[in-house]
């Protein structure tokens, strides 16, 4: 009985923490700005199947690709043990699942030979991060924190798997020497069991014990820490795929508001006939953290800092200043540092920073080229040349600045029509004394 | 060889005589005023007459899509551009527009709809693949022969609209040997100068992206880049030049290669 209400307790804290942590976070989407509409869930639900479960962008790096799909399948069918073993602590009984026969005995297979596969991925993982010098894992956005931050999350899973295989092989032992029916199957761990040779029957059940309880209270803790660093992917990464904007990435959406204003300059009668209602004067394009829509903001909380979209970034491998990872990762440092005053003394709280020039700056927004190569190559769908253009659009609305050959392309466009300066009288003077061979 | 000269059909022209052509042929500001492109323009028309297609070109009544006003943040302009050209196309009943600049049939395909455009839009590329498909583009392939092609993906038909397959296949039909640089289709290095870059210059760094690109390009030793786009000819020519390899090869639009088998 202690058992189980020490779990139950142990359960309800980490629930009421991590409820603690994810209203505080979910808090910050209301100073956000709508953004597009959920619909069409079929294809949704396709996309998330491939994207996210089939790790279909994480395998165009296929052999780092297959360890980290392998880590990313692991989870999910461990996951199936770990709901068991919450049903156990809460009632003290074991193994409560056994009753789906064979399917069971399929999961607690899967879950024993991932545990072993996810645990080689891991050592691989954490031998490349501290011992191989991988150039994706730098950058300036990469400060120490984070590769610390990395390498304490890996530990942590490396540990999980560890004990998941160590109270797997206890289980079997303890079973045999007790003469239970063994629930399920184990083909990795029943090559383990020779660790508790000469052990007696309650010594290998306190064995058993510890093992259960150091993986269950890791995956407490660990959740909980995850909302605090990046391996927060882990629980946002699928809604983000799920949320994943579906048009063609050439697409950038269109700023309505603009468009009632340049309807208006081109109809002004429509200025007299629509109703004298005003709308809220709204800012164009994006200069803070409060600007940006409510996607944007998922974006940046779900990125894994995985620099896929930085490697491929034209701009960052001839040595620009623009990272696409740094962009997200700006985004998410500036809200959780302006969002906390805007909650509390309102959105137009102002502490004399923003997150165009204080932590973005135009020689970033300006080296973009919208090649889309970042958001092609971003394993969860994050859509970084949209916000760049929202923040370009900021920078050229509302302060009029923009690299001077660009205002000038702006004029020509004005007033010839063309981005280059020629009249449009001289339009046709590629098609004169044109001639073809063939008869 | 007995030539002949060709006219351009033009829009207004042809609706003061009651007639309406099925495409309307959007030929961009580059195909207008960039003298090299201005020839992959031609290129272009001239396989659309070859052909007998029914078409017109805007002339003087053309205007900028927006694109690179849009990109670079100007959406009140973008908007402007795009408003008016919606305008002028309902006034002419357009119902389908060729283009040759992936930017515009970026833009045309996916943005316009949002702003009331109702119109298809096609890729040149596309409607290439059909007439061949047809059989009604008879390709000449020992003009290639042994040529050594390899193809730069622009982003905005690549990436941006998931067009990779079908110009290769149109390089394919020409008879050479189509090699692939290290990356390509969705994995492409962009020429640089998409986003509204090629109207500035770049942001400090140590080198150009095109650049970086003709490294690429060097490796698999092509006599011929083909490109699809404007921005990814001025950027490949100016890295043949730079490069010092104007002996060696050449670039050339998609539309001049078909054009040349064509032996138009
Ligand atoms: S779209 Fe911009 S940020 Fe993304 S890869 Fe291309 S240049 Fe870099
Ligand atoms: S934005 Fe995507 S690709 Fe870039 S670091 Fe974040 S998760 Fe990785």
């Amino acid at each position: 009985m202690t058992k189980q209400i020490v779990f139950a307790l142990a359960l309800l804290a980490t629930i009421g923490v991590f409820a603690y942590t994810i209203s505080r976070i979910a808090r910050f989407f209301m100073l956000t700005r709508k953004g597009f509409k959920v619909d069409k869930l079929g294809k949704r639900l396709l996309v998330t199947l491939k994207v996210a479960f089939g790790q279909t962008k994480i395998f165009r790096r296929p052999v780092i690709g297959l360890l980290h799909a392998l880590v990313f399948w692991g989870f999910c069918v461990i996951l199936f043990g770990s709901i068991e073993m919450v049903i156990d602590g809460l009632f003290g009984i074991e193994k409560s699942l056994s009753f789906l026969g064979g399917f069971y005995n399929f999961m607690m297979a899967a879950g024993d030979i991932f545990a072993l596969l996810v645990a080689i991925s891991i050592i691989v993982f954490l031998i490349r991060r501290i011992f191989l010098h991988v150039k994706r894992f730098e950058g300036i956005e990469m400060k120490k924190i984070s590769h610390i931050d990395a390498n304490i999350a890996l530990t942590i899973i490396l540990v999980l798997m560890l004990s998941l295989m160590g109270m797997n092989a206890a289980y079997i032992k303890w079973a045999q020497l007790a003469g239970h029916n063994i629930h399920g199957i184990y083909p990795v761990s029943q090559h383990l069991t020779s660790l508790f040779d000469g052990i007696s029957v309650d010594g290998v059940f306190t064995h058993y014990q510890v093992y259960w309880w150091i993986h269950i209270l890791l995956i407490f803790i660990f959740a909980n820490l995850l909302p605090y660093s990046k391996h927060f992917h882990v629980f946002m990464s699928i809604p983000n795929v799920f949320l994943s904007r579906l048009e063609p990435l050439g697409k950038l959406p269109n700023m309505d508001n603009v468009t009632r204003e340049v309807k208006l300059m081109m109809n002004p009668e429509t200025a007299f006939s629509a109703p004298a209602e005003e709308a809220p004067i709204e800012r164009f394009g994006v200069k803070d953290a409060e600007d940006v829509v409510w996607k944007s903001y998922f974006d940046s909380l779900a990125c894994t800092e995985c620099g896929r979209c930085t490697s491929v970034c034209p701009a960052n491998i001839t040595g620009k200043k623009l990272s696409p990872r740094k962009v997200m990762m700006d985004l998410r440092a500036r809200m959780k540092e302006k969002g906390p005053h805007m909650l509390k003394n309102g959105r137009d709280y102002n502490d004399g920073k923003s997150l165009v020039r204080d932590y973005i700056s135009e020689e970033e927004l300006w080296a973009c080229t919208t090649c889309n190569a970042c958001a092609q190559e971003c394993p969860i769908n994050i859509d970084h040349p949209k916000l760049i253009v929202e923040m370009r659009r900021y920078l050229v609305m509302e302060e009029g600045s923009a690299p001077g050959e660009l205002k000038a392309m702006f004029n020509n466009i004005e007033n010839n029509g063309a981005p280059w300066q020629y009249s449009p009288e001289d339009r046709l003077l590629w098609a004169k004394d044109l001639e073809t061979k063939a008869l | 060889m007995e030539t002949r000269k060709i006219e351009i059909p033009v829009m207004a022209d042809l609706f003061a005589k009651g007639e309406k052509p099925e495409y309307l042929f959007w030929v961009g500001c580059a195909g207008a005023y960039d003298d090299r492109y201005k020839k992959v323009a031609a290129a272009f028309a001239k396989i659309l007459i070859h052909l007998n297609v029914s078409f017109a070109v805007l002339g003087k009544e053309e205007t900028c899509t927006g694109d690179p006003a849009r990109r670079a943040g100007n959406e009140m302009l973008f908007q402007m551009q795009a408003l008016q050209n919606i305008e002028l196309f309902k006034a002419y009943e357009i119902k389908k527009v060729i283009t040759i600049c992936p930017h515009c049939y970026n833009t045309f395909k996916n943005e316009y709809p949002d702003l009331g455009a109702d119109f298809e839009v096609i890729s040149y590329i596309d409607i290439l693949n059909q007439y061949i498909d047809e059989g009604k583009i008879k390709l000449d392939t020992n003009k290639f022969k042994g040529t050594k092609i390899t193809y730069h993906d622009p982003c905005y038909l690549g990436r941006a609209n998931g067009i990779y397959e079908q110009p290769r296949k149109l390089l394919k039909k020409l008879g050479g040997e189509l090699v692939e640089m290290e990356r390509n289709r969705s994995f492409a290095l962009c020429c640089g100068a998409g986003g509204a870059q090629m109207f500035k210059e770049a942001e400090k760094g140590n080198k150009e992206v095109f650049l970086e690109r003709m490294e690429d390009v060097l490796k698999v030793e092509p006599e011929v880049i083909a490109t699809a786009c404007p921005f990814c000819m001025t950027m490949m020519t100016d890295g043949i030049k730079y490069k010092n390899q104007e002996e060696k090869m050449r670039n050339y639009d998609i539309a001049e290669l078909i054009a040349e088998s064509l032996n138009l």
